[in-house]
């Protein structure tokens, strides 16, 4: 799609607007573009063509290759604006990136959820989207929109996809009849000592920890006990991984037998024909993902992006390449079958068969709780 | 008053040393103070703090013994992974001066060779090594020497093998200039007065070599201490050290304040070794070793 004068003035203002850019330079390139109605220079080209790229970071590996491979190409090659791509293994990572560097350098972050947009909000790091410049917003389901706007009722973010963090385990070691007979209770079984895995992360510890001491994950009782379970699980564990990669290294080289594990990974597993097995046990720890606009970057050029991800045809085509399900609404759009089959779907579009982490009751948790956690994985 | 420049000319050596001296201010005296003005911030949830003052990070570490803990156990890490260093260092470092091989280059060129592979990459290597799937697991079980996999990752035996692999070169180069700086005819004399090649060794090569060998005692004490990509690879949150603690601080817990604190800790007390080091061994000696 080429840009037209229109088209970019339109953004422009928006940045303006959004404060993306000064006055001056806001006064200089629309100058520049008025003058160009009558009178063209080479200079003015550059100047109204500012935006020849966008940054994205995500969260690498499968995930990322198939988001590139059924977005980002098709995007560049339709707008031929370019889309740079960084990766994190850790979303804390990529915040604190964000702290030292300058508005804009970083732009669009595939970032986790609810949870995590606090962090954002709380740091000052969020922009204002005009929902009016991502048509495609229609098709998202309103129940994963929601949470964000109570947080900002002008989003920053759009959900993008969900998923689960469920029990993945080795077929050859443990029968899908013991899993699912165990269920969450399999990182606490001491006959697998050694070879559980898990991920390094406070709040997937805590969850799991609640629900092996049949606690409601968003209201926890009683602390001592949870930090008890995580310790007993820690015991048990042979490492925790803290990256897509690594637990799929750990699983697929049969370092762990037993761990709880994202959805889309384990699923791209059993595609490359590795005997992992993979459930949801009751209270499962339910997540979405949405592409978060940061303050600084180039407003309209991103949500453009946004909208074209949500394209339906791409979304899905995303979907399929990175085995999480789309935030589109399977009563609006129709979804393909291999979609339906992924872990976590959730056909009726209401999200009520998931749990979601509570974001003002986690948040309101989340320092102690931390601190708290990278105590027991250290051995405290 | 003659302006005229001289070769020896405080202000020329001013003028020389003003580039470096410049850098060393901006790139490492002013973020070290940055950091420790940042010790003094308030921390008021993950990713934000504020500028009004505070001794709370301090007295956090002062008064949490686990702190302290990981304080020691690094130091005891750091120093376990020197002193292997030194023994096993001194022997390759030795055959190479020593070797009549023409193309000594050769050798020292393959000292360097691992430097050209990504350190974490190197690091990562170890995992296909020691796992329960790696190299040594799946020879001995095939052979029949062991049932079940050994446990050879994760712990910290794993890390310090890790440390070793990346600080033995360091070692082996300072104790070789070292060794390359002795005169020889030194050991011929020794020889000549009636020493055994082991007494000229003891009595001679050794402790004109030590220089070296401090040098590179010091260097991998503070290398191995500053560490915090080995442990996280190759070991259990068990067998973390205090570069982990300051990474889990500042990247996971998003407490900058603390971070700092944490980081001012280590480099006082890394700076603190290496001055007391520096003071009983004499900086000329170190400074020998390192080539000077």
């Amino acid at each position: 799609m080429k840009l037209t004068t229109t088209k970019r003035l339109e953004r422009l203002h928006d940045r303006y607007v959004n404060g993306d850019l000064s006055r001056r330079t806001f006064l200089s390139l629309t100058a520049a573009a008025a003058a160009s109605a009558g009178l063209s220079m080479p200079w003015m080209s550059r100047a109204l063509a500012a935006v020849e790229q966008v940054r994205f970071d995500g969260w690498g590996g499968t995930v990322q290759d198939a988001i590139d491979k059924f977005a980002f190409q098709p995007y560049t090659a339709k707008t031929k604006i370019k889309v740079v791509q960084g990766t994190f293994g850790d979303e804390d990572e990529i915040i604190t990136k964000i702290k030292t560097a300058k508005p804009g350098d970083y732009q669009v972050i595939h970032s986790s959820g609810v949870n995590y947009y606090i962090k954002y909000v709380n740091g000052g790091l969020t922009s204002e989207i005009n929902e009016a410049n991502i048509p495609n917003m229609v098709n998202v389901l309103q129940p994963m929109i929601e949470p964000f706007r109570k947080l900002t009722p002008k989003l920053s973010a759009v959900p993008y996809d969900y998923g689960t963090t469920g029990i993945a385990y080795n077929t050859k070691v443990i029968s899908p009849e013991e899993a699912k007979e165990k269920g969450a209770a399999l990182l606490l079984d001491k006959k697998y000592a050694g070879k559980v895995g898990g991920y390094s992360d406070m709040t997937t510890r805590v969850w799991y920890a609640a629900l092996a001491t049949g606690q409601d994950p968003n209201n926890l009782k009683d602390m001592d006990t949870i930090w008890a379970k995580v310790r007993e699980t820690r015991d048990l564990a042979k490492k925790f991984w803290s990256s897509g990669a690594e637990l799929m290294d750990l699983l697929s080289k049969g370092e762990i037998v037993v761990t709880d594990a994202w959805s889309g990974r384990v699923a791209a597993l059993q595609d490359q024909g590795h005997p992992i097995g993979y459930l949801d046990p009751a209270g499962s720890y339910a997540w979405m993902e949405d592409m978060l606009i940061l303050k600084g970057s180039p407003m309209a050029e991103c949500e453009e992006l946004i909208n074209f991800m949500l394209d339906p045809a791409t979304s899905i085509a995303v979907a399929e390449g990175q085995s999480y399900p789309p935030s589109l609404d399977p009563n609006r759009v129709k979804l393909t079958d291999k979609i339906a089959k992924l872990p976590a779907f959730d056909p009726t579009g209401t999200m009520k068969a998931l749990t979601f982490a509570d974001p003002t009751y986690w948040a309101t948790n989340e320092d102690a709780w931390t601190k708290q956690w990278n105590r027991i994985s250290k051995g405290a | 008053m003659n302006n005229r420049w001289t070769l020896y000319d405080p202000r020329l050596a001013w003028m020389l040393v003003a580039p470096v001296l410049l850098l060393l201010i901006f790139f490492l005296v002013l973020p070290i103070a940055v950091m420790a003005a940042y010790t003094f911030f308030t921390f008021v949830t993950a990713g934000v703090e504020t500028s009004a003052l505070t001794t709370a990070n301090w007295q956090e570490f002062f008064t949490d013994s686990y702190y302290s803990g990981f304080l020691l156990k690094t130091l005891r890490v750091g120093a376990i992974t020197a002193l292997l260093c030194g023994v096993l260092g001194y022997f390759p470092a030795y055959f190479i001066w020593a070797t009549s091989f023409r193309h000594k280059w050769l050798l020292l060129l393959l000292l360097i060779v691992p430097f050209w592979i990504s350190f974490t990459i190197r690091t990562f290597s170890w995992i296909n090594i020691l796992g329960e799937q790696g190299v040594i697991n799946v020879a001995l079980l095939k052979m029949g020497i062991i049932n079940a996999p050994l446990p050879m990752l994760y712990n910290e035996g794993a890390v310090i093998l890790g440390l070793l692999h990346f600080l033995l070169p360091y070692m082996i180069l300072n104790v070789y200039v070292s060794l390359e700086g002795i005169d020889r005819t030194l050991i011929s004399a020794a020889r000549s007065m009636g020493c055994t090649s082991a007494q000229a060794f003891r009595e001679v090569t050794l402790p004109l070599s030590l220089p070296g060998l401090a040098a590179g005692l010091l260097l991998c004490f503070v290398l191995a201490a500053g560490s915090y990509v080995t442990p996280q690879l190759l070991g259990s949150g068990r067998d973390a050290l205090f570069g982990n603690l300051i990474y889990d601080t500042i990247m996971s817990e998003l407490n900058w304040p603390m971070g700092a604190t944490l980081s001012i800790v280590l480099f006082l007390l890394l700076g603190f070794f290496a001055a007391i080091y520096t003071r009983y061994m004499g900086m000329s000696q170190i400074v020998k070793g390192l080539g000077g």
